[in-house]
């Protein structure tokens, strides 16, 4: 870890430039996926769903369904585009496409091909969260200043799954085991990190594992952002959230090294 | 590896040869700082891979294997960005490539997609932006390997030009003739051992001599005949290859003989000393 921490250098920002050129050359296919999603959980939400639920009982208040699960899809999608790009993407960049060897043969060491590649995947969370703010902001359901803090969340939420998107690249041997991860880790947080619902409705034991879980806490901080409702558990999942974020960076920095050299 | 031990000269060009497996890539894996050599050291220019691989790698020059051009960037876009690997200054870059892109014929396809490249393309890219850094020392791990001879002749035309130069050249490759046009020196591998070293000329002379007698479709008592000369005889399927101490006299000898004996003579060459020393088993 030492000699991780010493060989990391500002050059790993060259591969994390890499990304954004290709990201920005195909950008109009790249922006619309989050320009596209809220827009469509609105309406399956608004029209479909908002229609059966009428009110949503949060932190001893009640509001419409829409406003409740408007950030926790944000929460969502910064989970989403920062593993999907540190999973999938990385490794076609390391396993199909060579990239890594080709940038291995310049002064860059394995240490800043990295962290470029878990910065690029957290700058993926960060345009995403930004775009759907700006688009839930012209649907009404965002609370200005304060959801601009959106911003800093998608950067340490972003930072926590493109760490453990990397993980599970070090670890698959071919790209559809992939699958595991995603029906072990990130599913089951979708379904049960408190985006559709308040998590306080689940019995005991499934609360108790609801808060191990990052995302619910990401939801928190989302949620406290975009409505404006200060949450007691705010300096908690803040501190949850980043001490995980840097646990999995440091943990995808070691095993992607041992990795790639071999 | 078991333990290999070479010294390249600066401006020389040595050659790597060796059955698969042999050991080649893991060799210049080595040199080029992929992977930390588990014992003994490995020094470029006096500098340590080990210690100060960032300054190892900036001048080095490396044409790898397999094709690793970025295939989310045009030509022209694979040099801009590996060039920023290197922090040159992007005007610099963009001069640079462009007069790389021209030397390896390329000059037309600038903004040609990597996939629309043919193999014999892509490893003139590659060969251009193992340039781009202008190393000192250049590492070719089998340039030429499944390309049409054109592109070959191409290819070995430039790495001479290198030479020429003064850049040293680091060369792996399964093709004998590569070996010969363009290596001062040959290192042939096995095993993890460096078997024989030396100009191919010389080691053709030492191993094998001048010249090789090929037959085939032979009678049992030519093969007799033969075994009664001094040389060495060597039978691979219906084939009879000798290698005699006295070429002169022995052919003269076969005319009078076995004057309808199908047979070929030739000079030799680093595939007999190859094949001689690695054995002709298959090693895959």
């Amino acid at each position: 870890m030492r000699e991780i921490l010493r060989n990391i250098s500002t050059r790993a920002f060259r591969v994390w430039q890499r990304d954004a050129d290709v990201y920005f050359t195909v950008w109009k296919t790249e922006f619309l996926p989050p320009l596209m999603e809220p827009i469509l959980y609105v309406f399956a939400f608004g029209l479909g769903l908002g229609q059966l639920i009428h009110e949503v009982h949060y932190q001893g208040r009640t509001l419409p369904y829409l406003p409740f699960v408007a950030p926790g899809i944000v929460a969502v999608a910064i989970m989403f585009w920062s593993f999907f790009e540190a999973s999938f993407s990385s490794y076609v960049r390391m396993y199909y496409q060579k990239t890594f060897d080709a940038i291995l043969a310049t002064p860059l060491l394995v240490e800043d091909v990295i962290l470029g590649e878990l910065l690029w995947s957290t700058t993926k969370a960060m345009i995403a969260a930004v775009i759907m703010l700006g688009v839930l902001t012209a649907m009404g359901l965002v609370s200005w200043p304060t959801g601009l803090y959106i911003i800093p969340i998608a950067a340490i939420g972003g930072l926590l799954f493109a760490g453990l998107g990397l993980v599970t690249t070090s670890m698959v041997k071919t790209i559809s085991q992939f699958n595991v991860p995603i029906f072990v880790i990130i599913m089951p947080m979708f379904t049960f990190g408190g985006t559709f619902f308040p998590i306080d409705v689940l019995p005991k034991w499934a609360l108790a594992i609801a808060w191990c879980l990052p995302l619910t806490h990401i939801g928190l901080l989302a949620r406290a952002a975009i409505l404006g409702w200060w949450h007691p558990m705010v300096p908690v999942s803040l501190a949850y959230v980043t001490i995980t974020a840097l646990f999995f960076a440091g943990l995808a920095l070691v095993r992607m090294k041992r990795r790639l050299i071999q | 590896m078991r333990g290999i031990s070479f010294e390249v000269k600066p401006g020389e060009v040595v050659g790597f040869l060796g059955p698969n497996g042999a050991g080649k890539t893991t060799t210049v894996r080595m040199v080029s700082c992929f992977l930390p050599p588990t014992s003994g050291t490995a020094l470029i220019y006096g500098i340590d891979v080990r210690e100060r691989p960032r300054e190892v790698k900036r001048m080095l020059g490396i044409c790898p294997q397999e094709d690793n051009l970025d295939p989310d960037f045009d030509v022209l876009k694979n040099l801009l960005v590996y060039g920023r690997y290197f922090g040159i200054p992007a005007p610099e870059v963009k001069r640079r490539a462009e007069s790389l892109l021209d030397m390896v014929a390329l000059g037309d396809k600038i903004k040609s997609p990597i996939a629309a490249l043919s193999g014999g393309m892509k490893r003139r890219l590659i060969l251009a932006r193992a340039l781009l850094n202008e190393p000192r020392v250049l590492i070719l791990d089998e340039p030429t390997t499944g390309l049409d001879p054109q592109a070959r002749h191409l290819i070995w035309t430039r790495v001479r030009a290198l030479r020429a130069t003064g850049v040293t050249v680091l060369l792996t490759t399964h093709y004998m003739e590569e070996a010969a046009q363009l290596c001062d020196r040959v290192v042939i591998i096995d095993e993890g051992r460096i078997l024989l070293e030396g100009t191919p000329a010389a080691l053709v002379e030492r191993e094998v001599g001048r010249t090789v007698i090929e037959a085939w479709n032979h009678a049992a008592e030519f093969a007799e005949f033969l075994r009664g000369l001094s040389g060495r005889l060597e039978e691979v399927g219906d084939r009879l290859y000798f290698y005699p101490a006295e070429p002169d006299l022995v052919e003269r000898e076969l005319e009078h003989r076995f004057p309808h004996q199908e047979r070929l003579i030739r000079r030799a060459t680093l595939e007999d000393v190859f094949l001689l020393r690695t054995g002709r088993a298959l090693r895959d």
